[in-house]
C-alpha cells in the first residue's frame, strides 16, 4: 500500500471517555484506503463504534473526550491533516462536510424529502435552486430511491419506510461529494430486504466515496466490504484483506471469532 | 450573515436568557430574606394578626390546606386509578383526562367565584369550609394527573404477574400497582400541596381572613395570603413589616416542601 | 364485593372533575343572566363601570377590564416567548451537566415562588426600576406585564425544555454529522422535532397569564381606567374580581359573574386547543 491511495490513516490512535480512567481505545494503527470498503467487526463494546465516531471528531459534541496519537486525513489536493488537531468550530463543520455519517437507525429531519437531502447543500451555502435541485435529484438516483420519491419530494420525510429513510439518509450525505462515508451498523434496524437494498447501494458508492462500516453482521462484512478490522476489547487484533480475515486469518482470536465460537 | 457569527450570537443570548432568569429569582430571594428576616420577631410566631402576629393566619392557612389535601388526595388518586386502571382506553377516560387537565389550568379567581356562589352566598358569611373546598378543586386535577402519569410507568408485567397469583383487580391495584407507583405519588402530593398553600385568589371570598384565632370552619377563617395582600398595601410600616415576614414565611414553607418532594424522588432513585 | 364498590368510588371520582367543570360554568352563566339580559354584546364594547344610584341598575361593561387582560397578557407573552426559549435551549443544548442541574433547579423553584410574592416585590422593588426608565408611577399595564412575564417564564422555559430533551440524540448528531453548526441543529432539528410541545408551553403560559390574580393585582393600578400609554394604570378582569366582586351587588354583581365567564370560557378553549391540537396526550 502507497500512501497516495490513502484517504485516512489512523497513528497510534487512543480514545479516552470523559471520566474514565483507562482507554477504550488503545494505541490503533489503521489504514483506510480510498474507494474501498473497510469493514470493522468484533464483539459488542471492542470500540469499534468509538473508533467509528473518532473518524468524524462526532464525540466532540460531548465534553470531557481525550484523544492521542493521529488521524490523518488526505485530501484531494494531496494535502494532509491531523483532523485531532482541529480546534475552531469553522474546522469541524469543513471535516463533518468531508466525512459523512450513516446512522444505526434512520434519523430523517423533520422536513421534506427534498429538503432532507437539499439540507446539507444549503449548510455548505448552496442557494440556487436550480442547481439544488440538480444535486437532490443526483443524490436521490444515486441512492436508488428517486422513482420512489420523485412524485413526492415535497412530503414528509418522516412518512417513508425504515429501509426508504436509511436510503435517504445516504442519499443525504452522498450529496455533499463526502470524501469519506462512515457506516454505524446501518442495516441493524432493517429487514432482510432493505438490508440487501443497502448493502447494494453501498457497494455501488465506493467507486465515489470511500466507506468505512461498522457491522455485527459477518456475513455483511464479507460479502460487502475489501478490508475487514477486528477489533477486541480496545486493539484492533487484526487488519487484512477481507478474504484474509474470513479465510486464512493469522490470529487464533480472530478465527475463533468469525467462525462463532465466542461473540 | 455568516453562519458562525450568526450561531455565537444566538447561544450567547441564551446564555444571558438564562443569566437574567436567575437573576431574577436571587433578585426576588434576596430582597425577601433581607425584608423577611428583618422583619421577624419572637412575637410573629406567637401572637394573632389583631397582636402584630401571623400565629392564627399560619394555623389557618394550614388547616384549610390539610382539609383540602384529606379531600384531595383520595378523591383524586380514585381519579387516576379509575383513569388508568380501570377506564383506560376508553373514549370517558379520555374525555375526563382531558378536562381534568384543563381545571389543572383553570384561572384561580374562577374557583374562588364559583365557590362563593355555592358556599358563601347560600349561608350569608365567609367561611373556613368554602376556602378548604375551593383549595380542594386547585388540587384535585393535580393529584389526578400525577396519579394518572406515576400508574402509567408501572409495567404491565406486574399487574399481569397479580393475575396470575389469582388476585382480584382492585387488591392488585392497591397491594401492588399502586405500591409500585407510590414514590413519583408522593412527590406530586408534595408539589401540589406546596402549590395550594401559596395560593391566595381562590381564599379571597371563599375564607376571606380572620383578625383573631379561630378552629371554627364555619366563620371567616384566617389565611395567610389574604392577610399578605391586605398588609402590604396597608399604609403603615409595622403592616408592611408584617407582610414582608410572612411572604419570607411563606417562601420558604413551599420552596422547602417543594425541595423535599425533588427528594424524595432522588433518594428512590 | 370489595371490588364492586372500589371500582364505583373510582368512577365516581373520576366524573367528579366532570361536573365540578360544569359546575362552574353554570353557576357562572346563571348568575350572570341579569347582566347579560341587561347589556347583551355591548357588555364587550362598553367602557363603564357606573353603579345607578341607590344601587339600583346602573351602566356596566367589560371593556377596560377585557382590554387590561388582554394587553397584559400580550405584553407578558412577547417577553417571555423568547427568554423562556433561550433558558430551554441553554439547558438542553449549551450548558453541561454540572451547570444546567442547579440551574435547572433554580428555574423550577422560581415556578414554585407563589404569585404573590412576585405582586409584592413587583410593587416594592420592580415598579420603581419601570417608573424611572419609562416614566409613569411604577404601576401600570407594563409593569403588570413584565412582572407577568418574570412569572410564567419559568413554566414556560420548564415544558420547552422538557420537549427539546424529548430530540433523539442521534438524530442531532446526524445534522452535526453533515457540518451543521449548534444553532443550525436547534434550528432546524430540534425545534421542528418538538413544535408541538413548544407551541403547547407557549399556550399553556398564555392561559396562566391571561387567568392571573395575585401578581397582576399588586401592579395594575386597579383603576377603572382606558389605557392611553402603555405606563397608564387600568385594571384586569381577575384583578377586579379580587378587588370589588366581594362588595357588588345585583346587576353589578351580576355583571362581575358575566366577567368570571368570560374568562373562564375563554381559558378553556385556549387550554383546550393546546391539550388537543399541540400536546397531544401519550395514552400508552
Amino acid at each position: 500500500m502507497t500512501k497516495n491511495n490513502l484517504v485516512m490513516e489512523l497513528k497510534n490512535f487512543s480514545f479516552t471517555y470523559a471520566g474514565a480512567t483507562k482507554p477504550s481505545l488503545k494505541k490503533i494503527n489503521l489504514p483506510i484506503e480510498e474507494n474501498k470498503i473497510t469493514a470493522m467487526i468484533g464483539p459488542s463494546g471492542c470500540g469499534k463504534s468509538t473508533l467509528l465516531r473518532s473518524m468524524n471528531r462526532i464525540h466532540d459534541l460531548y465534553p470531557g473526550n481525550s484523544y492521542e496519537g493521529k488521524i490523518n486525513l488526505y485530501r484531494a489536493d494531496g494535502s494532509k491533516q491531523n483532523i485531532l488537531d482541529l480546534k475552531k468550530e469553522n474546522d469541524f463543520i469543513r471535516l463533518r462536510q468531508e466525512v459523512g455519517m450513516i446512522f444505526q437507525k434512520p434519523t430523517p429531519f423533520p422536513m421534506s424529502i427534498f429538503d432532507n437531502v437539499a439540507y446539507g447543500l444549503r449548510l455548505a451555502g448552496i442557494k440556487n435552486r436550480s442547481e439544488l435541485e440538480g444535486r437532490v435529484e443526483k443524490a436521490l438516483k444515486g441512492a436508488a430511491i428517486w422513482d420512489e420519491t420523485k412524485e413526492r419530494l415535497g412530503e414528509s420525510a418522516l412518512g417513508m419506510s425504515g429501509g426508504q429513510q436509511q436510503r435517504l439518509c445516504i442519499a443525504r450525505a452522498v450529496a455533499l461529494k463526502p470524501r469519506v462515508l462512515l457506516f454505524d451498523e446501518p442495516t441493524s434496524a432493517l429487514d432482510p430486504i432493505s438490508t440487501g437494498a443497502i448493502e447494494e447501494l453501498i457497494a455501488e458508492i465506493k467507486s465515489e466515496v470511500s466507506v468505512v462500516i461498522v457491522t455485527h453482521n459477518m456475513q455483511q462484512a464479507s460479502r460487502l466490504s475489501d478490508y475487514t478490522a477486528f477489533m477486541y476489547l480496545g486493539d484492533l487484533a487484526e487488519f487484512d484483506k477481507t478474504e484474509k480475515i474470513f479465510l486464512n486469518p493469522k490470529e487464533k482470536l480472530t478465527e475463533d471469532y468469525i467462525t462463532g465460537r465466542f461473540g | 450573515m455568516n453562519r458562525l457569527i450568526l450561531n455565537k450570537i444566538i447561544l450567547l443570548l441564551s446564555t444571558l436568557s438564562a443569566v437574567i432568569g436567575i437573576g431574577f429569582l436571587f433578585w426576588i430571594l434576596a430582597t425577601l430574606s433581607y425584608k423577611g428576616i428583618t422583619s421577624i420577631h419572637w412575637a410573629t410566631f406567637t401572637k394573632d394578626l389583631v397582636d402584630g402576629g401571623i400565629r392564627n393566619l399560619l394555623v389557618g392557612q394550614f388547616t384549610m390546606a390539610l382539609m383540602a389535601t384529606f379531600v384531595a388526595v383520595p378523591v383524586g388518586m380514585m381519579a387516576g386509578i379509575y383513569l388508568r386502571e380501570y377506564g383506560h382506553g376508553s373514549k370517558l377516560a379520555s374525555i375526563i383526562r382531558n378536562l381534568s387537565d384543563v381545571m389543572m389550568s383553570a384561572p384561580s379567581i374562577v374557583i374562588g367565584v364559583f365557590v362563593y356562589a355555592l358556599l358563601v352566598d347560600p349561608f350569608g358569611s365567609y367561611n373556613g369550609w368554602a376556602g378548604a373546598v375551593a383549595l380542594a378543586i386547585m388540587m384535585i386535577p393535580i393529584i389526578i394527573s400525577t396519579t394518572d402519569n406515576m400508574l402509567a410507568l408501572v409495567p404491565t408485567e406486574l399487574r399481569e404477574a397479580g393475575m396470575a397469583l389469582g388476585g382480584s383487580k382492585h387488591k392488585i391495584i392497591l397491594q401492588i400497582v399502586v405500591r409500585a407507583a407510590k414514590v413519583g405519588i408522593t412527590t406530586g402530593i408534595l408539589l401540589s400541596f406546596a402549590r395550594i398553600i401559596g395560593e391566595t385568589a381562590p381564599l379571597l371570598f371563599t375564607s376571606a381572613n380572620n383578625q383573631f384565632f379561630t378552629m371554627d370552619l364555619g366563620d371567616q377563617f384566617p389565611s395567610l395570603t389574604v392577610s399578605i395582600y391586605n398588609l402590604a398595601t396597608y399604609p403603615d410600616e409595622a403592616s408592611r413589616e408584617l407582610a414582608w415576614a410572612a411572604s419570607f414565611i411563606l417562601t420558604m414553607i413551599v420552596l422547602t416542601i417543594n425541595l423535599l418532594g425533588r427528594f424524595v424522588i432522588r433518594n428512590k432513585k | 364485593m370489595g371490588g364492586k364498590l372500589f371500582r364505583n368510588f373510582s368512577f365516581f371520582s373520576a366524573t367528579l372533575s366532570f361536573f365540578i367543570l360544569v359546575g362552574i360554568f353554570a353557576i357562572l352563566f346563571h348568575y350572570a343572566q341579569e347582566s347579560m339580559h341587561t347589556f347583551g354584546f355591548d357588555f364587550l364594547w362598553t367602557e363603564q363601570w357606573e353603579p345607578g344610584e341607590d344601587d339600583e341598575g346602573g351602566i356596566f361593561g367589560g371593556y377596560i377590564p377585557i382590554v387590561g387582560t388582554l394587553l397584559s397578557t400580550i405584553i407578558a407573552m412577547v417577553i417571555a416567548t423568547p427568554l423562556a426559549m433561550g433558558i430551554a435551549i441553554f439547558l438542553t443544548e449549551i450548558a453541561s451537566v454540572t451547570v444546567a442541574k442547579p440551574v435547572s433547579i433554580a428555574i423550577e423553584l422560581l415556578a414554585a415562588i407563589p404569585s404573590i410574592i412576585y405582586g409584592m416585590w413587583g410593587l416594592f422593588y420592580f415598579a420603581p426600576v419601570v417608573q424611572s426608565i419609562f416614566g409613569g408611577n411604577g404601576v401600570g399595564l407594563l409593569t403588570a406585564g413584565i412582572v407577568l412575564a418574570i412569572m410564567i417564564v419559568p413554566f414556560m422555559a420548564a415544558i420547552t425544555r422538557d420537549s427539546m430533551n424529548t430530540t433523539p440524540s442521534v438524530l442531532k448528531e446526524s445534522a452535526y454529522a453533515m457540518g451543521a453548526t449548534k444553532f443550525e441543529v436547534i434550528k432546524d432539528v430540534i425545534m421542528p422535532y418538538s413544535k408541538g410541545g413548544i407551541i403547547g408551553s407557549i399556550i399553556l403560559a398564555l392561559g396562566r397569564a391571561l387567568g392571573e390574580t395575585m401578581a397582576v393585582a399588586f401592579l395594575i393600578g386597579s383603576v377603572m381606567h382606558t389605557v392611553g400609554k402603555v405606563t397608564d394604570p387600568t385594571t384586569s378582569i381577575p384583578v377586579l374580581l379580587a378587588n370589588n366582586f366581594a362588595e357588588a351587588e345585583d346587576l353589578e354583581m351580576s355583571s362581575m359573574y358575566f366577567l368570571a365567564l368570560i374568562l373562564f370560557v375563554v381559558s378553556f378553549i385556549i387550554i383546550s386547543s393546546a391539550k388537543f391540537y399541540f400536546l397531544g396526550r401519550k395514552v400508552k
